[in-house]
């Protein structure tokens, strides 16, 4: 039983158990005060709301967890979601084909790609600081955008994109089906290849990890493409979504894209955290924004709640670090 | 002076493009060196430079904040009412109010720092989130125009009529300005306070054991961010006449851009007031350049973007820590 | 039972008397009812191995750290009940800290003159005043440095004599050095000396931390011997030898061999000839042979790390050839050097050897990541277990459970982690740089039980030390370097230990 819980700790990291338990307490409360909670359209509300900021958050998970941050998700995926849209465009607009989609899709991608591959390049090459380098690429890519786009809104895009944004398949949310298929691929990257192991390490160490042969400079390059492109998938769906592109739209959620992984036990250090604890955290927040919202507040109320719920997290990850019977006795 | 160049690089380096670009600027315009043109740049800046002074100091106690200017827009809701028990107050009581509010925010901050152990781009991001939420909430972002009288009036505090007729005027906010940039300076150069303030972003725990008090540190840095963010936003109230609750978020970033810029290191122990001031003057003077120039306006935050993008890369100045991918923060 | 003598103590007064002092964090007693008392003016000698509460011990009397209950003080004849690291600086004590605690980004005025700096109350700073002060320090120790130039920009040796420095300013009137010389030449080790010489005919009590153990029975009155924690007992210097005092500290005694084998017929795995880059090191030509361990020693800042860099590709050399089984080989990356065979343990565990917060496992497969992955792209779960499990056993890791961090575990036991680390590289020349650094005197020797072992299995291994023994007792051959040159060659089986170490530290 021991040696069980044991392996289940190792194989999903020791936030877990403390993140479902909170889970299950504000579902349960959230149930028993808000009438409409615990109803099918509530919990599909909340399933088309989780990924686009999901996707933002797994876009930021690997930064953090290399040590960095990278505060240009939100442009990135602004700036993609304008490149698929100008492709569509060009291709008619409403009438624009599959093919022009494809089209679109990857040049969107390779977009997000190169915002990511120029920040990693900068921070690894350079040895600049990552705030400061996706600082600035964000104010880059946001002056970009509004240059672009004159600071409008671009619509006009064919119905067929209504599938992806809104769209159900055997009664799931296709956005969700979305997120869970990225969340997978990323989990699986992080904790099961080589790539994502030497992330790990460097965000411990870095010279320790480029002392012990790994190439940390084109693993940090790799980091922020691979950032950059999720970035360009959450932008994909931001389009599908809102059905028009808006450089800033969403520019509210950068900081909670980071509130969530902090939320999600990820190491501020760098060097810990994964995946399925930062999307139980996910779901924690907006579950809890939801409830709210059934409550009669609004999305700001929740932003607070978000904000006053990590100081507590925080809070209570410092006082139960210093309980004595909570640690693991040393032999 | 060769010398300085070693030690301060950032700030020599920002000195010598500032002087090229006045002079570019002087040659190729005949408005930018004309008081009505340097009036108006000091009267619209001189709230950021005033925050911008606040986080340097957060910054050398190896610290960072995210959360200062929606404090700012708090401080400017509460005082408000606040102004009304005292049947509207004046510049002193707006001054003392601001003040303290701006202080009692930035002990938030630091009481969460020092207590519980969080880091402080943690906590900074959660009360950023929760000061914004609740302040949205309660004010259900309503504006407000009806202030004290005092408060929205223009105070000149010199004026010269140009002879093309046109007013050049300087107003109370840059007084208020230099005030804070001269006392930040004697505060950090000349004050045993200060230079213990870098010793401890230096090195936390030599300054700990040179028995430094720790907590006085944190407070002293949040504090002086609270102090000059209630400041800020009096003056930004005066400036605009109006008291937005979602008007100042998301300058934070682009003044931290600016300070860092500047040669203020993320990871505490290194910057200067000088600095500072000159990465914002880049910041504006590069804006305000393109303006007169005859740019679009659309195309100026992208411009700047790429300016300090390219500022990073080709120079290995001190913009960057001592080696690439270090912790976002350090405590 | 602790076995006090009280050689010199009569005619004295005391500087600094503990009675029952213990601290214990969490689950560790890293002091246990410790005595400790000096005299003033007394030179004496804090002496233990890594870890068992000498720098504890330090924090408490400077305030640091606040004593568990029942702990009984008394400063220069008055009993202390709580001190606060400025009261006890205020009471004229003063530390060199061994990771010398100083300020990088602030100027070296500043550093030396930090005390005029502390204080809750807000005052003005006196620039001129905190150069006078730091200059007045800097004449008494006969040292010219920049006043104002940042810390960063000296040196390691130079920062050492800042520390020092620092702790020379004001009337002290007792003085803990911790490890002072761990980064001076033998000139300036002699002048510090002289300097505590004269500090202590001047009544100033000084205690004294190093791991040369030859230095302080030079200088100290009496020696402290700490163990665990626990007071083993306080000795009078004079009569005591370095292997007595190496048994108090680890209690138990070594047994010491000389290696020194001829292995002229086995293939040349490593030549090097002229190896040359700017600045660091010149004209170094070097030999080992399978099997073979070549020690290579001399004073830090020698060029011996610089040099074990270039032969790890860490750095390109400017001149020279490295042959590895008679190839020419050239190294852009240190992965270069590594696919060739080549592994490096650094000397600096802590922050470059390993990752101390992540676990051991992933320490120990961390330079194979390639070799374990799938076909498939994926990591392999059961040979990466498989990897780990072996070298635990191999190598004889105490490990409770190989998911804990390397951080948790005891230096010695850590070093093996970094051995297997390198091992599992198969690597056919090992270079060993300090490799007992912060292990425990009673650990070294397992792990060069394991190097010797190593080398019996046809490995060639560089064993960079700047302790003579450690190479004299378990290199086949020895090179002195100095100045970025290699001087001398030596045989042990031809020198005794005592030459070998005068000519060194000539």
């Amino acid at each position: 039983m021991n040696t069980m819980l044991l392996r289940l700790r190792r194989l999903f990291g020791p936030e877990l158990p403390a993140l479902l338990v909170f889970l299950l307490l504000v579902v349960v409360g959230f149930g028993f005060i808000a009438p409409r909670f615990m109803t099918m359209a509530n919990f599909e509300s909340i399933a088309f709301q989780l990924p686009v900021l999901g996707l933002l958050t797994l876009a930021m998970l690997a930064p953090i967890l290399s040590g960095g941050l990278n505060l240009a998700i939100v442009y990135t995926a602004n700036l993609s979601g304008l490149t698929l849209a100008w492709v569509l465009i060009q291709f008619g607009g409403p009438d624009a084909g599959y093919v022009a989609f494809a089209v679109g899709v990857i040049a969107a991608i390779a977009v997000g790609a190169l915002a990511g591959a120029a920040m990693g390049f900068v921070i690894a090459y350079v040895g600049a600081h990552p705030i400061l380098v996706s600082l600035a690429m964000m104010i880059f890519l946001r002056g970009l955008g509004e240059f672009l786009t004159r600071g409008g809104d671009i619509s006009g895009f064919p119905d067929y994109l209504r599938v992806l944004g809104h769209g159900v398949v055997m009664g799931i949310p296709v956005p969700l089906i979305l997120f869970l298929i990225v969340a997978f691929a990323w989990h699986v990257i992080l904790s099961r290849t080589r790539h994502g192991f030497a992330i790990y390490m460097i965000g411990s160490n870095i010279r320790a990890a480029e002392y012990s042969g790994v190439h940390t400079k084109r693993t940090l390059t790799l980091i922020y493409t691979l950032s950059g492109v999720l970035c360009a998938v959450a932008g994909i769906l931001m389009l599908t979504r809102f059905n028009s592109v808006r450089v800033g739209h969403g520019e509210a959620l950068l900081l909670i894209t980071v509130l969530a992984c902090f939320l999600g036990g990820v190491d501020p250090f760098g060097g810990f955290g994964r995946v399925l604890s930062v999307v139980i955290a996910l779901i924690i927040l907006q579950v809890l924004s939801s409830g709210l919202n059934l409550m009669g507040a609004n999305q700001h109320l929740s932003t607070a709640v978000w904000g006053l719920f990590l100081i507590a997290v925080m809070v209570l990850r410092h006082v139960a670090g210093r309980l004595p019977m909570l640690n693991k006795p040393k032999e | 002076m060769r010398k300085y160049f070693t030690t301060h690089p950032s700030e020599s380096w920002l000195l010598v493009v500032l002087l090229l670009m006045i002079v570019g600027l002087s040659l190729a315009t005949d408005q930018f060196l004309t008081l009505g043109n340097i009036s108006s740049l000091l009267n619209n800046n001189s709230v950021n430079l005033i925050w911008a002074v606040g986080l340097l100091v957060v910054l050398i106690a190896g610290g960072i904040d995210i959360s200062f200017a929606v404090a700012a827009s708090v401080v400017q809701y509460v005082a408000v009412f606040v102004l009304e028990l005292f049947g509207g107050g004046n510049w002193a009581v707006g001054f003392i109010v601001a003040g303290l509010l701006g202080i009692a925010l930035g002990c938030i901050n630091a009481a969460l720092v020092h207590q519980f152990r969080i880091i402080t781009i943690v906590v900074t991001i959660a009360t950023f989130n929760a000061y914004f939420g609740l302040l949205m909430y309660f004010s259900k972002g309503k504006f407000i125009y009806n202030l004290p009288e005092w408060w929205s009036a223009r105070v000149v505090l010199l004026e010269h009529q140009g002879a093309d007729g046109r007013w050049a005027e300087l107003n109370l906010p840059v007084l208020v300005m230099l005030l804070c940039v001269l006392a930040t300076w004697v505060l950090i150069r000349y004050t045993t306070t200060g230079r213990q303030l870098y010793a401890f972003g230096d090195n936390p725990e030599g300054a700990a054991r040179a028995g430094i008090n720790v907590a006085a540190m944190q407070f002293v840095a949040f504090g002086w961010m609270g102090l000059m963010a209630g400041i800020g936003g009096l003056m930004q109230v005066n400036i605009t006449q109006e008291v937005v609750p979602n008007a100042l978020i998301g300058r934070e970033l682009d003044v931290l851009a600016a300070v860092v810029l500047g040669g203020a290191r993320l990871g505490g122990g290194r910057g200067t007031v000088l600095g500072c001031v000159l990465g914002v003057s880049l910041v504006v003077i590069t804006q305000n350049g393109l303006n007169l120039l005859g740019v679009s306006p659309f195309a100026f935050k992208m411009i700047i973007g790429a300016i300090i993008l390219i500022a990073i890369s080709t120079s290995r100045l001190s913009f960057g820590p001592r080696l690439t991918g270090t912790p976002v923060m350090r405590q | 039972m602790p076995m006090v003598m009280s050689a010199h103590s009569g005619s004295t007064t005391s500087a600094l008397r503990l009675k029952n002092v213990s601290k214990r964090f969490g689950g560790v007693q890293a002091l246990d009812a410790l005595d400790f008392d000096v005299s003033q003016g007394e030179v004496h000698c804090l002496a233990g191995e890594n870890g068992c509460g000498k720098s504890t011990l330090i924090k408490i009397v400077t305030g640091v750290y606040e004593p568990d209950a029942g702990a009984e003080m008394e400063y220069f004849g008055e009993p202390v009940t709580h001190i606060t690291p400025t009261q006890a600086r205020r009471r004229g004590i003063a530390v060199i800290w061994q990771d010398l605690a100083l300020f990088p980004e602030m100027s070296v005025a500043e550093n030396i003159a930090f005390d005029s700096l502390v204080g809750s109350r807000l005052r003005r700073v006196d620039h001129s005043a905190l150069a006078q002060t730091a200059g007045d320090v800097l004449d008494k120790l006969d040292l010219q440095l920049d006043l104002t130039a940042p810390l960063n920009s000296l040196p390691i040796a130079k920062r050492q004599m800042v520390a020092i420095a620092r702790a020379l300013v004001g009337e002290a009137r007792m003085i803990f050095m911790d490890e002072p010389t761990a980064s001076l030449t033998q000139a300036e080790t002699d002048s510090l000396l002289t300097i505590v010489r004269t500090l202590s005919a001047q009544g100033v009590a000084i205690v004294f931390v190093s791991h040369r153990l030859a230095e302080v029975l030079d200088i100290a009155r009496r020696v402290t011997v700490i163990k665990d924690g626990q007071l083993v007992g306080v000795y009078p210097a004079q009569g005591m030898t370095q292997s007595r005092l190496t048994t108090l500290m680890t209690g138990q005694s070594l047994k010491h061999q000389v290696r020194s084998r001829d292995l002229s017929n086995a293939p040349v795995v490593l030549n090097v000839q002229g190896l040359t880059r700017e600045a660091e090191f010149t004209d170094v030509s070097l030999q080992i042979r399978a099997g073979e361990v070549l020690g290579l020693t001399g004073l830090i800042g020698a060029g011996r790390t610089e040099l074990a860099h270039v032969l790890f590709g860490m750095r390109q050399p400017s001149q020279g050839v490295i042959e590895l089984n008679g190839k020419p080989v050239t190294f852009s990356s240190n992965r270069d050097a590594m696919q060739a065979g080549v592994a490096y343990v650094s000397e600096d565990r802590l922050s470059l050897g390993l990752i101390q917060p992540q676990s051991i496992a992933a320490n120990i497969v961390l330079p194979i990541l390639s070799r374990l992955t799938h076909r498939s792209g994926l990591l392999s779960r059961q040979l990466t277990a498989e990897t780990v499990k072996h070298w635990i056993n191999e190598l004889t890791i105490k490990v409770g459970d190989s998911d804990d961090a390397v951080s948790t575990l005891s230096g010695g036991n850590q070093q093996r982690v970094v051995l297997s680390k390198w091992l599992s590289t198969e690597p056919r020349l090992l270079i060993l740089d300090s490799p007992t650094v912060g292990v425990d005197v009673g650990a070294r020797a397992g792990v060069f039980d394991i190097v010797q072992r190593l080398a019996d299995q046809g490995l060639a291994i560089l064993l960079i030390s700047d302790e003579v023994s450690e190479v004299y007792f378990n290199a086949d051959r020895i090179l002195h370097m100095g100045n970025g040159q290699i001087i001398q060659a030596y045989s042990p089986a031809d020198t005794t230990i005592d030459a070998l170490e005068s000519c060194i530290y000539a």
